[in-house]
């Protein structure tokens, strides 16, 4: 290639060069510009999570806040609104999660232990792990069924809060077992360690070390486990929690309604006073809700700062 | 102590186990006697669904309810699919800080409201609102049932893909950036695929919750068990039978009581399908780095 023709090619590319340049700079920009119309659209997509909750609040409050008084706590359910109440089913939910929450609690802390301290990494120990994260993606409904037809016909409880309770408590166990399985992976190894090295067991280490360090992570989990439960219907609808109850609960064997079966009973009334008793029936269910993912904070930083 | 202890708890983590084989054993059990009255080709094939009425008019052609369940999933999947997902891009890589660490909390909270609750909101003020959009619209439709669950069921897709984003390492964002690539090139073309297998198994695990969902469903979209794929109509889905037949009174040992069964198994089979095919997308077609 001679000089000249170098320079010739330069010239034209240079050339050529100059106004894809020009190009680029437009196709910069289209990047650009696409990039920030994007940007818009994800938030905005963010966003709708956020005013659909804004709404949702907003509407529930406005039909419900004012029928919210001391009545409403303190009545039986009823055929005439105004003297409709939720004493029944607020009890009802508190019964069902009083029972509920140290089954939850044993069962789930023992499964973790188990699967974290003890169990050798084999087939077994895989197969349990198998079967928790499966029993966490089936349907309430199908629980209902469960404790149908095991807790309510076959133990012969009946539609009692034992029954209800037992069935929750299968329902959210596979919850608190991953939270509490989470929480002891997090103790390190070196406290173990140093705790055998003292001359402790294997019992004596987890009981002393591991369980204590890991207790606000399994208290937090066990306690939003129990948030799912108590907003929970449909299991209960299938194990036959009665609507039209006139009392409290006295023993477990008692029949009971809870706070979304009442909710859910005044939803399907064509009367529009009692979608509002709906409403006032959902904002207590919220305020309980909210009340429990305060407790469950708050315990957490307690805990948290002595260990 | 030290020898008894594991036991003990062996025994408490077999729970789970038990739990299993006890959901497929009393489900199998009576399906099984379901199927000794009705023949299974009649439930498969069947498109009429009439289990509640008495005597000679009882039809069990599971397709009608089969059919509502999909609608609503479907429904359900327009709208979470693309907002969810266009959340998790959005928190993954454009939120500042600050912002995120605002939004977070309040998909969580979304997150954890009751399906009764949504359910109510379906009926009591998204029905009323389409019914100004639609005139002529029934008061139970699928359209706005299968939109609430498909708000129920955003917060799962956006936390699950985003978790599935944030794995991504750093350093492939930063040697696209390098290249000269714009935020949204970044995400489109990087991380995004390098995360689909877990973008992905979110989908699936949300719409199988979607398949599930009861409460948003019984309220909202009826109890007009037919086999129709137009989302206005009045519809019945699996779960929001189950929910009729156990409130309805039918008799221990009955055939609409072992309907019931038969059709938990068939929910049942469905969402775990689901679920496997989820689990296995998360596992075979997961990037290693």
């Amino acid at each position: 290639m001679s000089t000249e023709e170098i320079l010739v090619g330069k010239a034209v590319s240079s050339e050529q060069n100059q106004e894809k340049w020009g190009d680029q700079a437009g196709r910069i920009r289209l990047r650009r510009w696409k990039n920030r119309v994007a940007h818009g659209a994800f938030l905005l997509a963010t966003l709708v999570g956020v005013i659909v909750l804004a709404v949702l609040l907003t509407d529930i409050f406005r039909k419900g806040w004012g029928w919210l008084d001391a009545d409403f706590f303190n009545n039986f359910a009823s055929r005439l609104p105004e003297r409709a109440g939720i004493k029944a089913a607020l009890w009802g939910s508190l019964w069902l999660i009083a029972v509920t929450a140290p089954l939850t609690f044993v069962f789930g802390v023992a499964t973790a232990l188990y699967l974290e301290e003890y169990a050798k990494k084999g087939w077994l120990s895989r197969f349990i792990q198998v079967n928790i994260s499966n029993l966490a993606g089936v349907p309430s409904i199908v629980f209902g069924i469960l404790g149908l037809t095991l807790f309510v016909r076959g133990l012969g409880l009946g539609q009692s809060v034992l029954a209800g309770a037992l069935t929750m408590t299968l329902l959210v166990l596979p919850i608190v077992i991953v939270a509490a399985q989470e929480a002891i992976a997090a103790v390190p190894q070196s406290l173990r360690q140093a705790s055998y090295a003292m001359g402790a067991t294997r019992w004596q280490t987890v009981q002393k070390v591991v369980l204590p360090y890991a207790f606000p992570g399994i208290l937090t989990g066990t306690i939003l486990a129990l948030s799912r439960a108590i907003g929970e219907t449909a299991p209960l609808i299938m194990v036959g929690a009665v609507t039209f109850i006139a009392f409290t609960p006295d023993s477990v064997f008692d029949g009971f309604t809870a706070l979304p079966i009442q909710i859910w009973n005044w939803t399907s009334q064509p009367k529009e006073e009692f979608h509002q008793l709906a409403a006032a029936g959902i904002i207590v269910l919220l305020a309980v809700l909210l009340s429990m993912n305060a407790l469950a904070i708050y315990l957490r930083n307690k805990f948290q700062r002595r260990v | 102590m030290e020898e008894v202890i594991p036991k003990l708890l062996l025994v408490c983590a077999l729970l789970s186990v038990i739990t299993t084989f006890a959901i497929l054993l009393t489900l199998l059990f009576e399906t099984a006697s379901f199927f000794e009255e009705v023949s299974i080709a009649e439930f498969v094939t069947g498109t009429e669904w009439t289990a509640l009425f008495s005597g000679d008019q009882q039809k069990f052609g599971i397709l009608p309810l089969v059919s509502g369940t999909l609608l609503i999933t479907v429904g359900a999947a327009v709208v979470a699919v693309p907002i969810g997902l266009a959340s998790a891009i959005y928190l993954s890589e454009y939120a500042p800080d600050p912002v995120r660490r605002v939004l977070k909390p309040i998909l969580e909270i979304l997150a954890g409201i009751p399906t009764i609750v949504y359910g109510f909101f379906a009926l009591t003020f998204v029905t009323p609102l389409l019914k100004t959009l639609i005139p002529g619209l029934d008061t139970f439709n699928a359209l706005s049932a299968s939109l609430v669950v498909g708000i129920m069921i955003i917060p799962l897709i956006a936390s699950l893909s985003e978790d599935a984003m944030m794995a991504v390492p750093r350093s492939i964002r930063h040697a696209a950036y390098a290249l000269g690539a714009t935020k949204l090139e970044v995400a489109l073309r990087v991380v995004v695929p390098a995360a689909l297998s877990g973008i992905v198994s979110s989908f699936v695990l949300a719409l199988s919750r979607a398949i599930g969902e009861t409460m948003i469903v019984t309220i909202a979209a009826g109890s007009t068990p037919v086999l129709t794929f137009n989302i206005l109509e009045s519809i019945q889905t699996m779960t929001a039978y189950m929910v009729q037949a156990a409130t309805g009174d039918i008799a221990y040992g009955s055939i609409q009581y072992k309907s019931l069964y038969a059709v938990g198994m068939t929910l049942f089979l469905f969402t775990l399908v689901m679920n496997l095919i989820a689990y296995y997308i998360a596992r075979r077609f997961k990037e290693e780095y």
